[in-house]
């Protein structure tokens, strides 16, 4: 249960839940409910791979993945703060069209209605071994994980700063809370929403890319779920960069040690209920109550 | 709360998706037509699904008939898209996959007049199936056996993986014949077993395939059988990242990273599906359950340019005579 492999699979199984957690914080934390952080990961995922299937190149896929996430996002923004529409029923509306028009685009660039060929993944971050000593160290810290672990890493400590330590996080952050104390000191409420929406297409565009790369492949409906999971993180978080940090290692970690119980003689049915029941326990026991942006879910 | 109740309205709502197309009526009189309805995979999975397209595409060619596919979008609509056709009267319908046993049940007895093939059909202990429906099975356990004797003489560690989909007895008889096969070979051979899940989505999580497999490379395994549909693809793609080995399972896989695939233990759904259109045309077609194993080519191991670095001679000799035995029933492959 403590074997370095588990902590291993555990960050890497994390990774994708990070970034998309963010990015729903950033989009609750401005006051629209993000439900579509599912479809967003998918169409991320699915862009990652077709950019790096045409170019070769996983950070050009990478960035498609961010650049997938926020057009998508666009979609949810237009239609939940331009014309108000209800927030859950736009994101859901999202996740169906991603499925389906991943699933669709798939047969139509590949010729295959379930994945893609092998792509190219992304090469560790590693110092040539020719370097000696200092190499071996550095490579043994950074080029331990997929680049991208690291990159989610920093995002939740930016992410902290920029919410916490800048107007632009203070502004974000008052208008999720009440948009109209924050429209009357002349900050534009659209303005702040639409970038709180579209920074969480970015990062969950970003966790889908890392998903689907550190596959080297799509595959439909690949995100599995973990759209919902990250915001389930996001909850268990407090809306808390930090939080859903340490809330996504506890999910992966749970999950890891699932999976490294098995085949040691417990019955797999049990084995696997264990990531819910340590959300369950940790939820009630440490958590306690928590409370959402007061104007989350609002049109304005 | 509200978020609470918000994921939960989105699951209902996803779990309503369909990605139906509508059949095509009948046009011409007299024509065969033959529907296809896919599993969870989909057309292209380069593995069960695709197999069974192929035998499709054969029949086709050799016989000429008309032939129409459906992909289901979610679990309510195998049903819907049987009965679709169906009522197009379309003569051969052949579910791929046992999800579609309950489905198949119900409407072989509403259209009698419709021939139904269900592969991988989930039989109950002592069920007479109606006469239009043909349950078609496989022996996997004998396949899985011998690419177990070749796991077990592969093996530089002793120590050998097996990774399954979805936690059920189908994928049971996987585990059972390839954990024999490894025995028989080499009896000191010691094994770890893994499942994804207990739910469809296990037979499509390759991010969870490549973890597993991972952890088990990790632990000083170095050949993993997998049964697990797409996450599976997780798995041989550990295999190629980790320098070790994996095994393919229903589709010939060896190509999808060639050196670290052992072998594949190739399921000849095509073969069960043209022989099922080809028992309708020549009136010869059956209710009931047919088994396709290792003496009909129902059930082989690939071997071809890209492992046949890896099977030596003496692997060769030693799994034809399993095979031999098993056929010839000197030896009896447990189900599990």
């Amino acid at each position: 249960m403590f074997e370095l492999a588990i902590f291993d699979a555990a960050l890497r199984m994390a990774t994708p839940l990070i970034l998309t957690a963010l990015g729903g914080l950033f989009s609750e934390r401005s006051g629209v409910i993000n439900i579509a952080l599912e479809g967003i990961l998918l169409t991320g995922a699915f862009a990652s791979i077709v950019a790096t299937f045409y170019t070769g190149d996983p950070w050009v896929g990478a960035f498609a993945g961010i650049l997938a996430g926020v057009l998508v996002s666009l979609i949810h923004a237009i239609v939940s703060i331009v014309f108000k529409a209800d927030q859950i029923v736009s994101g859901v509306a999202i996740n169906l069209l991603a499925m389906g028009a991943t699933q669709f685009l798939t047969w139509i660039i590949w010729g295959s209605s379930a994945n893609s060929p092998p792509v190219a993944g992304m090469a560790h971050w590693t110092l040539p071994e020719s370097w000696g000593a200092l190499a071996r160290g550095v490579n043994a810290v950074i080029g331990h994980y997929p680049p991208l672990v690291y990159v989610a890493l920093a995002a939740v400590f930016v992410s902290h700063l920029v919410l916490w330590r800048t107007p632009f996080g203070l502004r974000l952050r008052a208008t999720g809370e009440h948009p109209e104390a924050v429209e009357t000191l002349g900050v534009n409420v659209r303005k702040m929403r639409f970038a709180g929406v579209l920074l969480s297409g970015a990062l969950a565009g970003l966790g889908g890319a890392f998903l689907a790369l550190n596959t080297h492949q799509f595959v439909k409906n690949m995100s599995a779920g973990r759209g919902y999971i990250a915001l389930a993180a996001m909850i268990f978080g407090k809306w808390n960069p930090l939080g859903a940090l340490a809330a996504c290692l506890l999910f992966g970690y749970a999950e890891a040690v699932q999976m490294g119980l098995q085949g040691r003689g417990v019955p797999t049915q049990f084995v696997q209920m264990i990531p819910y029941v340590l959300t369950m326990v940790a939820l009630v026991g440490v958590i306690g109550r928590t409370r959402p942006p007061a104007a989350s879910g609002k049109p304005y | 709360m509200r978020n609470v109740t918000a994921v939960a309205i989105v699951l209902c709502l996803v779990l309503t998706v369909t990605g139906c197309r509508e059949p095509k009526e009948a046009q011409t009189e007299g024509v065969f037509r033959v529907g296809m309805v896919f599993d969870v995979g989909g057309k292209g999975d380069k593995s069960f699904n695709d197999s069974a397209y192929r035998g499709l595409l054969h029949a086709a060619d050799e016989f000429g008939v008309e032939h129409t596919e459906f992909e289901p979008g979610q679990d309510a609509d195998r049903e819907t898209g049987l009965r679709k056709l169906a009522q197009a009267k379309y003569d051969v319908i052949i579910g791929v996959g046992f999800l579609f046993s309950e489905a198949m049940r119900s409407v072989a007895v509403d259209y009698p007049n419709v021939r139904f093939a269900c592969v991988d059909f989930d039989v109950r202990p002592d069920e007479t199936l109606p006469q239009n429906l043909a349950g078609l099975r496989f022996r996997e356990e004998e396949g899985s056996f011998l690419v177990g004797v070749l796991a077990a003489m592969h093996t530089e560690t002793g120590r050998i993986g097996f990774i399954g989909g979805m936690d059920i007895p189908l994928i049971h008889k996987f585990e059972a014949g390839y954990i024999a096969g490894a025995r028989h070979a080499r009896p000191s051979v010691s094994t770890t077993v893994a499942y994804t899940g207990t739910t469809p989505q296990a037979f499509a999580d390759p991010a969870k395939g490549k973890e597993l497999a991972l952890l088990q490379y990790g632990r000083g395994v170095d050949v993993i059988y997998h049964a697990s549909g797409s996450t599976g693809n997780g798995v041989i793609e550990a295999a190629k990242e980790a320098g070790k080995y994996a095994i393919g399972v229903d589709s010939n896989q060896n190509y999808m990273a060639p050196g670290h695939v052992l072998t594949s233990m190739v399921k000849r759904v095509d073969n069960a599906v043209y022989m099922t259109v080809k028992s309708v045309l020549d009136g010869t077609f059956a209710g009931g359950v047919r088994e396709f194993g290792l003496a009909d080519d129902g059930i082989a191991y690939a071997v071809d340019q890209y492992n046949e670095g890896l099977i030596t001679d003496e692997m060769a000799a030693a799994v034809e005579e399993a095979k031999a035995a098993i056929i010839a029933g000197s030896i009896v492959v447990p189900k599990e």
